[in-house]
């Protein structure tokens, strides 16, 4: 407690919040590192799921569901759209180049957009569901918003119901063996498309839970471009951490989500250059993201002797 | 059991294998030797479905194989050992194994499979929980063979098995290879120390530039006259 008395109350509560932002972003690098290890794809468009999920939250509560009911809809939503995308667009690439695949993926990205600008509007919509969940409680005299606290357990037992999945089934097992060769896991019997679709189930379940968790976490105002800019720090979380692996990914997503949140945090909404300004966040970010890049090409917590996987 | 009719395989306008007929009957243990670049694994690699003919065509049992995916045929019962033989390093090597039943048509009989890989191949029991990465070469071409068989294959392909082994090494996958087709399992063989297949396959086909030039017999491994002359198209 001695270093909690040196650094206060206030200072606690931001790191605690930087905590639950970095578990958000861990669970979308998962979700887009597992697509990624399997299919070689870089989807723009899981943010859209987020957005998607988030929508479907609003829209289910306004029409009277309870808030188990709500979510189940937005988990329903967000994994159909994702094994949408697959089948309808993914599948079709599979022989393509991994830019090409990027590319698609903009597209889908910015089409879930635009619908969601004819649907909804650009103005935003208020995600009532969990809202409570705000409410701070207190330890001694730091203050602590629950959702902050259910944020990293929720994310936590995500984690870890998938490293069992991975480590401990059957499908676990082969969506590792693709992950790591993928040609060599057909020709022992194991279905792609099967395991293609596993992959995206989960990385689909996982959106739905970011989905439920930010909307609380941070705004709870649904906008057509809502989780965007989150997507674009958790990719770049993912190339920093090393894709290659979920491991490296998760930590990576963790990194840059603590990162942005205490930067959030700490620096006051105005100020004078250098980086003494929320406001360059993203500046800072994507310099350190060059620097890595330049300096360990595999990504920060990949092993060494790794080869650098081809990026887009 | 399995037959290849009038294949001819392409890599873009260049044909790599072209109208290679064979067949290799049950329980028969098949050679295919040829110099680099004969065409050899682009034939194996057209059976198992990784490679789309250009024209001819394939069947197991007379059922065509032709058009489906890699993991249709291998659920069909061809397995292939392939080149580098591709183990899942990061993997253990009961891991593995276990990869390798995604083909097999039913779990019943697991464990009296497994006793015979292991007696085959004890240094895959002996390290079963062990990265496959930690094996030497010799010891991940027995992983390999032995993941292929524990999915009961009918059919057992396998590409250049022996490259880069010790000579022991070499004795221990041929005698294998000797229990595994008294088991039933038709093999076809791949290989490019010739003179060890003529003398063990039951026939030999040797390709040269996409087609098959001859059929050899064990009697003829001891004429290297014919084998040379076989291989350089003489």
């Amino acid at each position: 407690m001695t270093v909690l008395a040196l650094i206060g109350a206030q200072d606690v509560q931001k790191l605690v919040d930087a905590v639950a932002l970095g578990s958000i972003y861990a669970l979308m690098a998962v979700g887009i590192g597992l697509v990624f290890g399997v299919m070689r794809l870089v989807n723009f468009a899981y943010g859209q799921l987020v957005m998607a999920g988030a929508y479907a939250l609003y829209l289910s509560s306004r029409h009277g569901a309870s808030t188990l009911e709500a979510i189940l809809v937005c988990f329903a939503v967000v994994i159909g759209l994702a094994l949408l995308m697959e089948v309808v667009a993914f599948r079709r690439l599979r022989q393509a180049t991994p830019a090409t695949m990027l590319v698609a993926t903009f597209a889908i990205s910015y089409l879930l957009q635009s619908i969601a600008v004819l649907w909804f509007g650009t103005l935003g919509n208020i995600d009532p569901v969990l809202q409570d969940l705000r409410r701070p409680f207190s330890l001694g005299n730091v203050y602590v918003a629950k959702i902050t606290v259910v944020t990293v357990v929720v994310a936590a037992l995500a984690l870890a119901t998938l490293a069992l999945l991975l480590n401990r089934t059957t499908i676990g097992l082969q969506l590792r063996a693709a992950a790591a060769d993928f040609v060599t896991a057909r020709l022992l019997g194991v279905r792609g498309n099967a395991v293609v679709a596993a992959a995206v189930v989960v990385s689909g379940a996982l959106a739905a839970t970011v989905s439920v968790l930010l909307p609380v976490a941070q705004s709870p105002l649904i906008t057509p471009d809502y989780a965007l800019r989150d997507t674009i720090f958790v990719l770049v979380a993912v190339v920093v951490g090393g894709i290659d692996r979920l491991l490296s990914a998760t930590l990576g997503g963790f990194a840059v989500g603590f990162a942005v949140g205490l930067m959030g945090g700490f620096l006051p909404t105005r100020g004078e250059w250098p980086f003494t300004s929320s406001i360059y966040i993203d500046s800072a970010l994507y310099t350190a993201v060059i620097l890595v890049l330049l300096f360990r090409p595999t990504g920060i917590f990949a092993r060494r002797g790794q080869r650098a996987v081809e990026r887009v | 059991m399995l037959e290849v009719e009038d294949l001819e395989v392409r890599y873009g306008a260049v044909p790599a294998v072209r109208g290679v007929t064979l067949q290799v009957a049950q329980g028969e243990i098949v050679g295919l030797i040829g110099p680099n670049g004969a065409g050899k694994s682009t034939t194996l690699h057209a059976i198992v479905g990784l490679l789309r003919p250009h024209r001819g065509d394939i069947r197991l049992q007379g059922r065509s194989l032709r058009q489906r995916p890699p993991e249709a045929v291998a659920r069909a019962g061809v397995a292939l050992v392939p080149e580098g033989r591709r183990i899942y390093a990061d993997m253990t090597v009961e891991e593995n194994l276990r990869l390798g039943m995604a083909a097999r048509p039913t779990r019943a009989g697991v464990d009296e499979d497994l006793d015979w890989i292991y007696s085959l191949f004890p240094v895959v029991k002996e390290f079963r929980s062990r990265p496959a990465g930690a094996l030497s070469g010799g010891q991940q071409q027995q992983l390999a063979i032995a993941r292929a068989l524990i999915a009961r294959p009918r059919v057992l392909l396998l590409d250049e098995p022996s490259l880069g082994l010790a000579p022991t090494l070499v004795r221990v996958v041929f005698s294998a290879l000797a229990e595994i087709r008294a088991r039933g399992v038709t093999v076809l063989l791949v290989e490019q120390r010739a003179q060890r297949t003529v003398a063990f396959a039951d026939r030999t086909y040797v390709m040269a530039n996409g087609r098959l030039r001859m059929t050899l017999h064990p009697a003829d491994a001891a004429d290297s006259d014919r084998l040379v002359a076989a291989y350089f198209g003489a």
